[in-house]
């Protein structure tokens, strides 16, 4: 059983890694990682509302739409769950959190479109997880989220300080560095499955 | 008038290409240029929904009120990304199965909510649909190029024909996540050099008299 829930988080944080391997979450990956501290209050909301997401929308799926036949309204009702979870979310940080509000700033409202978030709750019904593993999947996801911003947090810091041609300046050079930083990332691919013996 | 419409229409191809100097709705234009077919396809879809959802979207601006707006907005889009999701399943299944979970997450694509949010909600249904065009197409040709560049030196194709693909063995990291990245980095900065030498250009140009520094101005405008 822990075996199983190991293998669930690591599959999901780091072999199908949301950012840097499935491209989903790009934009708060390359806006807000400038900063450690940012970074880390980001992804910390991430992980809060894809746990809860998909908490909400697996039931929704699979006890309110399939069974009355309307499967394909998932996308316009996920996206409406999520936007009041991150409404309801943002409220209670502004209350409870006031710092942690002001430097996320622009950011937190913007969750909503953060695809990482709508992506992991799809993605758990196409798979055909069920509910346990769904969660731990959305968990795992949110860990990955937090490994990649805290690591390009680092490696932005790094970057910046150096001198690089003038058309590479801003976002180019980011990117690159993205580039090499998910090359680490796709060597886990095979190693998860085969050290679990799940293949 | 004509000219002002035109401009609006273009704006999305270069000045304010939403891939690659606006840098938005990044995720999909990583995960699907890995094949040009795929660049196309993908490209075409959030034409369609950024088109419609802005004349929507212009539409109705009188008729939403302020501040339920965003969540309106999705409601539109995610009703025309549905509509898209149907058509591509009853006709273009294949396609349907290689953009996979990319055709839902149309709705959170930035493009679409930030030309909502910046340019429908203030302009006529005329030119917000111009808008959406432009926009789209712009996109489509920024990802179909990308999936080019990385198809070809991924795979050795274009669209599936083989054209280096026998000459050399093709590096698989291109059609890879690193690849993604990198091509786009790339992309970002050709982008840039084009920038950063029609702004030299520019410079020189307000040096000269104002009667000769619209010429040089308007020859950029159409080398681009």
């Amino acid at each position: 059983m822990i075996k199983y829930i190991l293998y669930a988080l690591i599959v999901a944080a780091v072999a199908n890694n949301y950012v840097l391997v499935r491209f989903l979450g790009i934009c708060p990956f390359l806006g807000v990682s400038k900063k450690l501290d940012s970074a880390m209050g980001m992804s910390i909301a991430v992980i809060i509302v894809m746990v809860i997401a998909t908490a909400v929308t697996w039931p929704i799926q699979h006890l309110l739409l399939e069974p009355r036949g309307i499967g394909y309204m998932q996308t316009t009702v996920f996206i409406l769950v999520i936007a009041a979870l991150v409404q309801f979310i943002e409220t209670a940080m502004k209350k409870m959190l006031p710092s942690l509000h002001k430097a996320l700033g622009i950011y937190l409202p913007l969750i909503t479109t953060n695809c990482a978030v709508l992506g992991v709750c799809v993605l758990n019904i196409d798979e055909g997880y069920d509910f346990f593993r769904s969660i731990l999947n959305s968990a795992g996801s949110g860990l990955g989220f937090m490994l990649a911003m805290w690591l390009f947090a680092g490696v932005r810091s790094k970057i910046e300080e150096n001198d690089y041609p003038d058309a590479f300046k801003g976002i180019a050079s980011t990117l690159i560095a993205a580039s090499i930083l998910s090359v680490s990332f796709l060597g886990f691919s095979g190693v998860i499955d085969n050290l679990f013996g799940m293949a | 008038m004509e000219k002002n419409k035109l401009s609006i229409f273009l704006n999305g191809f270069i000045r304010e290409n939403p891939i690659l100097v606006l840098i938005l709705g990044t995720c999909p234009t990583l995960a699907v240029s890995t094949q040009a077919s795929n660049g196309i396809g993908m490209g075409l879809s959030v034409t369609v929904v950024l088109t419609f959802s802005n004349i929507f979207i212009s539409a109705l601006k009188k008729i939403i009120p302020d501040q339920v707006r965003i969540p309106c907005y999705i409601v539109v889009i995610s009703t025309f990304v549905t509509l898209v999701q149907f058509v591509l399943q009853a006709y273009f299944p294949d396609l349907n199965k290689a953009l996979g979970v990319y055709i839902p997450l149309i709705v959170v694509n930035c493009i679409i909510l930030g030309r909502a949010e910046a340019f429908a909600n203030k302009n006529s249904v005329i030119d917000s649909t111009l808008d959406g065009l432009g926009m789209g197409l712009g996109y489509t040709i920024a990802l179909t190029l990308m999936a080019c560049v990385r198809e070809l030196l991924g795979n050795g194709t274009i669209f599936g024909a083989p054209v280096t693909a026998n000459l050399f063995s093709p590096m698989t990291i291109f059609v890879l996540a690193p690849g993604g990245f990198f091509t786009f980095g790339c992309f970002v900065a050709l982008i840039n050099v084009i920038k950063n030498r029609k702004k030299k250009a520019d410079k020189k140009a307000l040096e000269m008299p104002a009667a000769d520094a619209a010429a040089p101005a308007a020859e950029g405008g159409a080398a681009k």
